[in-house]
């Protein structure tokens, strides 16, 4: 299985990474490398196998419904490179 | 050609808990933007989502309540996709295995059948925060109070067949998630809302037509609205020799039509996986049987048993377990005092009254005591009917206390008593007939018309306290003597 630059290009936008055009060829041969070992996987023989939805063999420990957190608004917001009367800003979206 | 509505909904309804899905940030609304969005809820770098217990018991609740089997393993996926409000870079959802598997609710049709809905799956995700597109000079404001804050997302089955069972099917939601105290069903602050998928079927086909996704409506009027337009767009587009295109489309209440959204449509590609930061979520016996023993009366056993229990018409019934908080106030009421008498006075008087100031039965100046005080002087008689709604107003407008006693109080103070006292009331009738010799001589010649004037002058000089059923039967006697 390899992948075309087509594939390549849309896996980029959708993690929205910026690769450039010369690069695709060696992402495909990558990419493809990766799932060439997942079809190896695929081979094992798994019957009677209960797949598992982590590796880990354990279940998710809960926390009780309460409020700890406190207000960090200031403090969070020396991150952001814009804000506005207690917004973050961001380039426009609109849809 | 005659054409066949075929509907689906998916409902999100936020979870009424203190705390976000998988963080300790409070989901109280309206407060200051971003005042309750902490480091997870921000995702910044490093940090781990530890789930809410309470987000779990409540979306086993429900699935208890529409009779379907809870995920013993349930898994949380990402759902993946760049907005600004969503920090994370994805949504914490569930994919094959949600919490919630295939269960049912029962809606009244309008012809009075009922009609049983799957209710495909639901599960638990995180909400996104909000997106303020005005006054920022070319920005976009984000608000992340919001984000993180634990959804049920509960998916129908297509088995809707015209806007008015999706309305039908919508309510009957509504209510469930209130009775079990899982949703405030607040419809304006965004805590319970609707996207409708749409599509339409020449009569007789089997297989569904293609279909459009209306998203984010936000009452029940508009669910009936948009699914009516869009349903009569699409047959617009076939019977012209068009195509319905697979898409997202918005309602615009204002134009009373839907547009779509395909900008965003062309990124949808999820690539759901396994979330590795959780684990799956156990359900044990044990557990279910604790969230069993917490499930209320459900709306429809309710409704059944106040036919039977309190001798209610079906159409009382239906109005008094709309919701549970009227429920409750009606059972309150009951328990002491007449529960046809209670009915009439909470679906009437008291209902207006809420409407007209806009008020929830929580907020009613009048509460359930009160009311029961007031029913039961109209029981023994001590008022009339009548005489009941002036006590009612002046309780409504905080006169006499907010107990039991109030009515009392207020018929006390003002001097509504009835008057029983037949020797007062044949006073006053002497007095009325002595006072009109001509209407008198009408009645005598068999004007029978004229005994409501009589009647209506009695009550007027008793200032509509005298007891009318008293008063019709001795002016007979007096008139016909």
């Amino acid at each position: 299985m390899s992948l075309t630059p087509e594939e390549v290009k849309k896996i980029a936008f959708l993690a929205r990474l910026a690769i450039k055009e010369e690069s695709i060829e060696q992402y495909s041969e990558d990419l493809s490398g990766i799932l060439h070992l997942v079809d190896q996987m695929d081979a094992a023989n798994v019957e009677d196998i209960e797949p598992m939805a982590h590796p880990q063999d354990a279940m998710q420990r809960l926390r009780k419904d309460e409020v700890t957190e406190i207000n960090q608004r200031e403090k969070l917001m020396e991150n952001a490179p814009a804000t506005e009367n207690g917004l973050f800003l961001v380039p426009k979206v609109l849809d | 050609m005659e054409w066949e509505t075929v509907i689906g909904l998916e409902i999100h309804a936020q979870l009424s808990t203190k705390s976000k899905l998988f963080s300790g940030s409070s989901i109280e609304y309206g407060q200051e933007p971003n005042t309750q969005a902490n480091v997870v809820d921000l995702a910044m770098p490093g940090v781990l989502p530890v789930l809410n217990a309470e987000a779990v018991r409540m979306a086993a609740m429900f699935g208890l309540a529409i009779g379907a089997p809870i995920g013993r393993g349930n898994v949380f996926a990402r759902k993946n996709y760049f907005y600004p409000d969503l920090p994370q870079g994805y949504q914490i959802s569930q994919f094959d295995k949600p919490i919630v598997e295939l269960g049912h609710i029962d809606i009244t049709l309008e012809d009075g059948e009922t009609k049983r809905v799957g209710v495909t799956r639901a599960h638990l995700e995180q909400d996104a925060g909000k997106s303020l597109h005005e006054d920022f000079a070319g920005m976009t404001g984000i608000d992340l109070n919001r984000s993180g804050t634990p959804l049920l997302e509960i998916v129908s089955e297509p088995d809707m067949r015209s806007a008015k069972e999706a309305v039908a099917y919508m309510k009957k939601i509504h209510e469930l998630v209130q009775y079990l105290g899982i949703n405030d069903g607040n419809l304006q602050e965004g805590s319970f809302r609707c996207d409708a998928n749409v599509s339409v079927r020449p009569k007789g086909q089997e297989e569904f037509g293609t279909r459009a996704e209306l998203k984010n409506i936000n009452s029940f009027k508009f669910v009936e609205r948009a699914i009516n337009i869009e349903v009569e767009r699409q047959i617009d587009l076939i019977e012209e020799g068009g195509e319905v295109v697979q898409e997202t489309r918005l309602y615009d209440p204002d134009k009373n039509e839907t547009r779509s959204m395909r900008s965003k449509e062309e990124a949808n590609d999820y690539r759901y996986f396994p979330d590795p930061d959780l684990l799956p979520i156990e359900i044990t016996d044990e557990f279910l049987e604790e969230v069993r023993k917490t499930l209320p009366e459900l709306p429809d056993v309710k409704f059944k048993r106040f036919v039977e229990e309190y001798d209610l018409s079906e159409y009382d019934a239906g109005v008094l377990t709309a919701n549970i908080a009227t429920a409750d106030y009606f059972e309150s009421v009951a328990k002491s005092a007449d529960a046809k008498l209670a009915a009439n006075w909470i679906t009437g008087e008291l209902s207006s009254h809420l409407n007209k100031e806009d008020l929830s039965i929580n907020d009613s100046p009048v509460n359930a005591a009160m009311l029961t005080g007031l029913i039961k002087r109209i029981e023994d008689k001590t008022i009339s009917g009548k005489i009941a709604k002036q006590v009612f107003e002046a309780m409504w407008n905080d006169e006499g206390g907010k107990d039991e006693s109030t009515a009392d109080k207020v018929i006390d103070a003002k001097g509504l008593k009835q008057i029983t006292d037949s020797g007062a009331i044949e006073s006053i009738i002497d007095e009325i007939i002595a006072n009109n010799p001509a209407q008198v001589e009408q009645f005598q010649s068999g004007k029978d018309k004229v005994f409501g004037f009589f009647v209506g002058q009695v009550m007027k000089a008793s200032q509509g306290k005298a007891n009318p059923a008293q008063v019709n039967q001795m002016l007979k006697d007096k008139l016909s003597a």
